[in-house]
């Protein structure tokens, strides 16, 4: 059967930087436009069901899950994938850490924990609490508790938390 | 060659893995990736009955579905050739053996259009019952000839029956475990593009040589009309060791549709139609004198396959090694239940088998009144007990005593139940670990080239494992150069042929042909050569001039547990590995890999079941949500180490495998610290909270 056209939609993405006019399946999620229309395959699918955080991306600077975002939803956003971390040949800091502290091993959740992991420090500068912040009058503090805590959207089937952790802090501070 | 290398040696540094550029910049390519002009989208429909046989399939309202372009059904599929894994005769049949085997497939130009085709295959089905549930009585129980992958299925030394009754310390035990999932980050995909006469197919294999044979022989080409690439594999732990239905059906469909077809399964599907790890039931019987010393074991292990294809998880054959006895016997019986067909998961055999066999021993230690690393050391073999063998090295008691000291085992109080912090009962365990030290021929080439580079080749995969950044670092070492200097080519079968990422033999096996191959061409360039030189070597001859020793690493971990009396919720607060594993070639990568090791091992204990329903006879569930894997919260404090273990009996770089070790005894040493904790004995797994409120009675 040909395609139908009444199913897709003109949108604007801007995407690591770039404006991009797009038509897209109204079916499709953020993710699906990213890796399938745009060839960005930085973000991963991992269950595609926001269960996993392979595919985190930021969204506005705040962490959203792309599969579980209808890209025509999102028509005018910004949006920043692995891809658009680093500065040329310079790595962003939180891509660097993750490198040195071994941060990873198979490499699949990587760039969801890294673009999750740079989102959770803007909501923790922002001030945002979470379940283990000792006191909400306080600022929170990018402990090895709070950085595993927030970092819980994100699984790492090889068991590279340590290193995740390790590496936040580091970038941190 | 020796073990040793000079200090200058590349071997033994702590090398950042040489492809994290790509990982952590997203530029690393797995299977969907690969960029393809003109591609279409494959998706699997699944049986939704357990048993029984497809009556009728109305294609119609799919193929009406915009974008959609072929619908494959075993009426209209290709045939396929007889092969041995009848897991692969895709769409061959319109039997259903098990719930959500694939009876169906959709193309499409996009996956939207893919998805909602599926969604629209009517299929009629005659439904059988199914009997899906294992237990110890069950009518279909067998004997198979050999368990995994060639190990007697059982076998006995002396009169157990006799010696077990005469002991005055006697351990009956039936440990239980679930069923769990490999669960890889990276789903199963698989793009296959036909060309010049052949196919090649982009999938996440952990061994792109031995996927190309078995995918050569399934289709009916030859294997040089094949090609497998798989530059960047997302995680496998035994569930991408051999080619999934999935793969094969992306080339019938890429062959039907005459244009590439991409196709990756699903989190749900990958419950059904990738493997998985049986569940077991296991008894074990110990009988000791006084003094724990052990006179007889038995080890007796009920698991699960399918109708399709028989896998025999090897449960007790590290029973076999582990400790003296003179009278002994072990024996696996099987049952081919209307289930999904179980593979390999992170140490088969080793895992579940360990995790009966160290809690029996934890038993035992109480039941003795002996400290259980005593015990162990009491407990020592002079040589592999059911052979005689030498061991090739055993440092079993070092690991235990460095781990006891690192971890602050002697102030330990054994008393079992005594330990209150609030509303938290504390509790430390230990238990051993155990891997054999395979390795399996390779052939590898290293090229001198004109730029002042080396190309070294080697049909690996690195799964996560750090397999890139080793080999890269035993041919530098084997060459003598910079390990800049290396271009080193893995993941694609038209390397030369090397066995797949698995049994943790990967770095002896790869690593041994890399370095033979290098040391060629260094010989060659040492004596004039010039220009482009190639060498190359081939393990095999090597192999079979090998001495008869037992060969395997040994391990000892420890955990400390915290139990919620008021939810029952156990909490890992700490965890140490220690493992003797010959030479550690990066320490970098090698404590990532063990830690990994380790965290699925507590979380086997704790958190992993995949529940089979009886009515719906399938895994319910199967997803991420409802499939608990350990999350960055619940990993605390877990650390591993090793001790400098020379073994001369090995291969050229004194190294045993290191990615299975972690998983062994992890489960163990955990419900030995509940026991501790809690005075309870949890001999089923996972230990979940309303298993351990229903033994906590009223709060303290």
């Amino acid at each position: 059967m040909p395609v139908e056209q009444a199913q897709f939609a003109d949108i604007t993405l801007h995407v690591n930087g770039e404006q991009l006019r797009l038509t897209v399946d109204t079916r499709s999620s953020l993710l699906d436009v990213l890796r399938e229309q745009l060839g960005l395959t930085g973000s991963k699918r991992g269950c595609d069901h926001g269960q996993c955080g392979a595919c985190t991306v930021l969204l506005e600077d705040r962490r959203a899950n792309s599969c579980l975002a209808l890209a025509v939803a999102h028509d005018g956003a910004r949006v920043t994938t692995i891809e658009g971390l680093a500065r040329g040949d310079e790595l962003h800091p939180m891509q660097a850490a993750f490198v040195e502290h071994d941060g990873l091993q198979c490499g699949y959740c990587t760039p969801g924990q890294i673009c999750s992991a740079v989102g959770m420090l803007w909501e923790l500068n922002e001030g945002w609490p979470s379940a283990v912040t000792p006191a909400l009058d306080d600022a929170p503090f990018p402990s090895r508790e709070e950085i595993a805590e927030r970092m819980s959207g994100n699984i790492c089937r090889c068991g590279a938390y340590p290193g995740i952790v390790a590496a936040i802090e580091e970038a941190a501070s | 060659m020796t073990g040793r290398a000079a200090p200058t040696s590349p071997l033994g540094s702590a090398l950042q893995r040489v492809e994290a550029r790509e990982k952590v910049t997203g530029a690393a390519r797995y299977a969907y990736e690969h960029p393809r002009e003109d591609v279409l989208y494959g998706w699997i429909v699944g049986a939704t009955i357990a048993r029984g046989e497809i009556r009728a399939i109305d294609a119609g309202p799919a193929l009406a579905a915009s974008g959609v372009i072929a619908i494959l059904t075993h009426e209209s599929a290709p045939a396929l050739r007889r092969v041995a894994d009848h897991e692969l005769m895709v769409l061959q049949s319109p039997a259903v053996a098990y719930r959500g085997q694939i009876v169906a497939a959709v193309v499409a130009e996009t996956a939207e259009a893919a998805r909602e085709g599926a969604a629209l295959v009517r299929i009629a089905y005659a439904e059988n019952d199914h009997d899906v549930l294992l237990r110890p009585d069950h009518p279909k129980l067998y004997k198979p000839d050999v368990v995994n992958p060639s190990f007697p299925t059982d076998t006995a030394l002396g009169d157990f029956e006799a010696a077990f009754g005469d002991a005055p310390v006697q351990i009956d035990a039936t440990y239980v475990t679930a069923a769990t999932h490999n669960n890889p980050m990276e789903p199963h995909a698989t793009m296959a593009v036909w060309e010049d006469g052949g196919v090649t197919l982009y999938d996440s294999t952990q061994g792109a040589p031995a996927a190309r044979d078995t995918i050569a022989q399934v289709l009916g080409l030859e294997r040089s009309q094949v090609r497998v690439i798989s530059p960047h594999v997302g995680g496998g732990f035994g569930s991408k060791g051999s080619p999934r239905p999935h793969a094969v059906l992306a080339a019938l469909c890429a062959k039907v549709a005459g244009r590439p077809v991409k196709l990756a399964v699903t989190r749900q599907q990958m419950f059904d139609i990738t493997g998985y790890r049986t569940p077991t039931i296991q008894r074990l019987r110990l009988g000791a004198d006084r003094e724990g010393r052990l006179s007889a074991i038995a080890h007796d292990v009920v698991e699960q396959t399918s109708t399709v294809r028989e896998f025999a998880e090897q449960t007790a054959t590290a029973t076999r090694v582990m400790y003296a006895a003179p009278n002994r016997r072990t024996s696996h019986r099987l049952a081919a239940l209307d289930v999904p067909t179980p593979a390999w998961m992170r140490a088969p055999g080793e895992c579940p088998g360990m995790f009966a066999l160290e809690s029996a021993i934890d038993e035992l230690a109480v039941a003795a009144g002996v400290d259980p690393i005593e015990l162990r050391v009491r407990n020592e073999p002079p040589s592999e007990p059911e052979t005689g063998k030498p061991f090739s090295s055993r440092s079993l008691v070092r690991c235990l005593e460095e781990g006891a000291a690192r971890f602050g085992w002697a102030s330990r109080d054994p008393a079992p139940g005594v330990r209150r912090e609030g509303r938290w009962l504390v509790g430390t365990g230990v238990a051993a670990s155990i891997y054999p030290a395979y390795q399996r021929p390779s052939e590898a080439f290293a090229r001198a080239r004109s730029n002042g580079r080396f190309e070294v080749g080697v049909g690996a995969a690195d799964i996560g494992t750090g397999a890139r950044t080793v080999l890269t670092q035993i041919a530098a070492d084997a060459l003598g150069v910079d390990l800049d200097a290396v271009d080193l080519r893995i993941g694609d079968s038209a390397l030369p042929p090397g066995p797949v990422a698995g049994g943790s033999a990967g770095t002896a096996s790869w690593g041994s042909a890399v370095a033979g191959a290098c040391r060629a061409l260094s010989l060659a360039l040492e004596e004039g050569a010039e220009g482009e030189v190639e060498a190359s070597y081939d393990t095999g001859p090597d192999l079979e001039a090998r001495g008869d020793y037992a060969r395997y690493a040994f391990g000892a971990q420890f955990a400390e547990v915290r139990v919620d009396v008021d939810s029952g919720e156990v909490r890992l607060a700490r965890m140490l590995g220690v493992f003797a594993a010959g030479r550690i070639l990066n320490p970098l990568t090698a404590r990532s890999q063990l830690i990994g090791g380790m965290t699925m091992g507590f979380s086997m204990a704790l958190l992993e079941e995949s529940r089979m329903d009886p009515g719906f006879g399938d895994f319910l569930n199967h997803d991420l949500a409802q499939y608990h894997v350990p999350v960055n919260a619940d990993v605390r404090d877990i650390d591993a180490t090793w001790l400098d273990e020379h073994d001369e009996h090995l291969n050229p770089m004194g190294s045993k495998g290191i990615g299975e070790i972690g998983i062994v005894g992890a489960a163990a040493a955990v419900a030995n610290a509940v026991y501790h904790a809690t005075g309870t004995r949890f001999r089923e797994l996972p230990i979940r909270p309303d298993r351990v409120l229903a033994t906590l009675g009223d709060p303290l």
